[in-house]
């Protein structure tokens, strides 16, 4: 036996996992969005049409979808670098010669990961009620009015954003510890001797060492941030006044409140498009930053 | 849960009974209902299936609750994968939707030979809200409607004995209250995000909300425009106040502070007025049904209904839980857990509804609700309707692009059933 034959035996089992669970959906959901798919269909198939284009056209020319996009990239432009500083932030801590207690803090950041984001934003309705919340209890201490953080449009994302930071910073805190524990102590004991402030040290050394755990994690964090679905479903359902609205939420409420899974599919693949379109730009921009 | 346990209490004592007696029938023979309630009703009946299950011992119900957000998609996603429980309460308008999937048992051959349901005993307006192209598929439950909450003492004090009877009174009213206070206290409240307030007064209106058989929308029509103009027209005169019930933290409080002297609302709202408001002023606020164009006018028919699926292989049993479910005393059991008003006009004897003040405004108004065009896609239509009617409210559309613009979002909703209609008559079964 050859051995590039030998190579596809081995992958065949992985192929075939990956071709039925996620190759073939993709293409049905590519031709779903195609069709005019709704409760019509689900009634009796012939009613079902093929019309090209027309979802995505449609889904261009609907006020709500993009306003959901432009809640959608608030989320991502606010959240991302919120999360991302608040992980490097904690990563540098709990990595500093002088903290105490480094494994309870570790795991004690990392808990919000783990737990489920609907027995959490539990907690959160209740912290965040207008009324009883110990959100709007603490601020009245200082003197602040009380603020109607889920039920007011203008405080319904924000509040959703610190949400999502504070339940996944802590993922990418682990990677960055990492990343940090990866940089040589050399390299800091030479700036000490040349002089190097901590800032310096920071900007220096550690940003550039970080760097490819860096692109990773701001691609993988985007990537996951633009799919925002669970916090507004749990938290607002959209509202209030639709300005919680997704685009993954569209998608849920055209696919399985309406069921329009054509539209629905549309909307994916939508998304899908620009995920991947920004990911290629992260891509270049971090690569154009080597070559300087 | 309670419920639960008694029947398998019941499947064990009767098999024990048979173990001793050896005869009978055999322990196998009780049957299991599925019964999917919705929100607080799906906790109520609760308490009112082990009389039932008293009644019949060869039935057992097994009543699962959904919550009201969740009903709707677990509704379709059971019908896509076979899994419909035998009986359901269904918000009525949801039934043109299933009934498009042919989900539903038609009901009128079991009314027909039913002595406890009789249609003539139930308020015309919510019996025909389960009627999807002259055929029955629905047993209303219970009702619902709105009409005006208004303050008795400041309508006195604004120099009128007795609520508005018809538009051109309710929009003096209105103006008169208006007149006479702050710039932060309005007339009424109308929240922008609620289309029943506006619905209702389209129904009022002689012309369908829909025209050609539900092809397309008719909200361009000269009736459609009046309630929408008068609709506006409230918060243009700053009589409302352009906010979401989102926006409203307590309205209770507020109508009692007399922020607004009317408030356009439901029957739930009866409870909260005598929890929240302060004794001193329980006496001060009433209910009137809703004013029409000239004279007391029509009403939404919004409820729940009961509906048997086409594939329970239990109708027989599912019809005796409706019947059950049906009976005026039952019904009136329900009200006095839940405040939801019966459709029987017989229920209505019973003395807490027949004694109760607020509720005479909804016993009357019940016998002029309209039902909405029983269309699969109308959730959808009257969804749209309200997001450009707040825009109109906003002042950010006249009442003629408003108009022009909810028929062209109806329009494109009902596109695919234009197509059904014209194309594919043969093919339905």
């Amino acid at each position: 036996m050859n051995p590039a034959r030998t190579a596809w035996l081995f992958l065949t089992p992985a192929l075939l996992v990956l071709g039925v669970f996620f190759v073939l959906p993709v293409i049905a959901a590519l031709g779903l969005s195609l069709t005019d798919y709704d409760l019509y269909a689900l009634a009796n198939i012939h009613n079902l049409r093929f019309i090209g284009l027309h979802n995505y056209w449609d889904l261009l020319q609907r006020p709500l979808f993009w306003s959901a996009l432009g809640h959608t990239f608030y989320f991502v432009i606010v959240g991302v670098p919120l999360s991302i500083g608040a992980s490097l932030g904690t990563a540098l801590l709990l990595n500093s010669p002088l903290t105490r207690m480094k494994a309870f803090f570790r795991t004690a950041l990392f808990a919000p990961v783990v737990t489920t984001v609907v027995a959490v934003a539990v907690i959160w309705r209740y912290l965040f009620n207008t009324k009883y919340g110990l959100v709007n209890y603490a601020l009245a201490e200082v003197g602040v009015h009380s603020i109607d953080w889920l039920g007011d449009p203008h405080w319904a994302m924000p509040t959703i954003i610190a949400f999502a930071v504070w339940k996944n910073f802590g993922y990418n805190m682990i990677i960055f510890m990492a990343g940090l524990q990866a940089i040589p102590p050399e390299l800091y004991e030479a700036a000490r001797i040349d002089g190097a402030a901590a800032p310096r040290q920071f900007w220096h050394i550690t940003l550039p060492m970080l760097k490819p755990t860096m692109v990773m994690v701001m691609i993988l964090t985007v990537a996951g941030y633009f799919q925002l679905f669970a916090e507004p479903y749990v938290m607002t359902e959209g509202g209030p006044l639709q300005s919680t609205v997704s685009v993954l939420y569209l998608m849920y409420e055209e696919g399985f409140k309406w069921w329009n899974l054509g539209t629905a599919s549309a909307v994916a693949f939508m998304l899908f498009f620009i995920i991947f379109v920004v990911t290629m730009l992260l891509l270049r921009l971090s690569r154009n930053g080597d070559a300087a | 849960m309670n419920a639960r346990r008694h029947g398998w209490l019941r499947t064990a004592l009767l098999a024990a009974s048979l173990g001793l007696h050896g005869c009978g029938q055999p322990a196998g023979h009780t049957q299991t209902l599925t019964f999917w309630a919705v929100g607080r009703e799906g906790e109520a009946v609760a308490q009112l299936i082990p009389a039932f299950e008293r009644e019949h011992p060869g039935i057992h119900v097994d009543l699962q609750e959904l919550p009201w957000n969740a009903a709707h998609q677990k509704l379709l996603t059971a019908f896509a994968g076979d899994t419909t429980p035998d009986i359901a309460q269904l918000g009525n308008t949801w039934i043109a939707e299933l009934v498009a999937l042919h989900a539903l048992e038609p009901l009128q051959p079991w009314v027909d030979h039913s002595v406890e349901v009789d249609p003539s005993d139930y308020f015309q307006g919510i019996w025909d809200t389960n009627r999807i192209d002259g055929r029955l598929y629905g047993i209303p439950w219970y009702v619902d409607t709105r009409l005006l909450f208004y303050r008795k003492d400041l309508l006195k004090a604004a120099g009128f004995d007795a609520p508005p009877r018809d538009w051109a009174g309710w929009s003096r009213q209105m103006r008169a209250l208006q007149a006479r206070t702050g710039h932060d206290h309005y007339a009424i409240l109308l929240p922008t995000n609620e289309f029943e307030q506006l619905l209702s007064l389209a129904l009022q209106q002689d012309d369908p909300l829909l025209r050609d058989g539900g092809r397309y929308g008719n909200f361009e029509s000269p009736g459609f425009k009046r309630a929408l103009r008068f609709y506006v027209d409230a918060f243009r005169r700053h009589q409302a106040p352009v906010l979401a019930n989102t926006e409203v933290s307590n309205p209770w409080a507020e109508f009692g502070h007399g922020v607004y002297p009317f408030y356009f609302s439901g029957p739930w709202n009866i409870r909260e007025f005598r929890q929240r408001l302060p004794a001193a002023q329980q006496d001060e606020w009433a209910t009137t049904p809703l004013p029409g164009p000239d004279g007391p006018g029509a009403g939404i028919a919004s409820g729940s209904s009961l509906v048997i699926f086409q594939d329970s292989p239990h109708k027989a049993q599912a019809w005796l839980l409706i019947e059950y479910l049906s009976r005026p005393q039952v019904q009136q059991q329900l009200y006095d857990l839940l405040g939801d008003l019966p459709p029987r006009r017989s229920a209505w004897m019973g003395a807490t509804l027949r004694n109760d003040p607020a509720l005479q405004a909804f016993r009357e108004q019940l016998e002029r609700i309209k039902p909405t065009p029983a269309v699969p896609e109308w959730e959808r239509i009257v969804t749209e309707m309200q997001l450009v009617a707040a825009q109109a409210a906003h002042g950010d559309l006249t009442v003629d692009q408003a108009a022009a613009e909810i028929d062209r979002r109806a329009d494109a909703i009902l596109e695919k059933r234009r197509w059904m209609l014209d194309h594919t008559q043969g093919q339905r079964r």
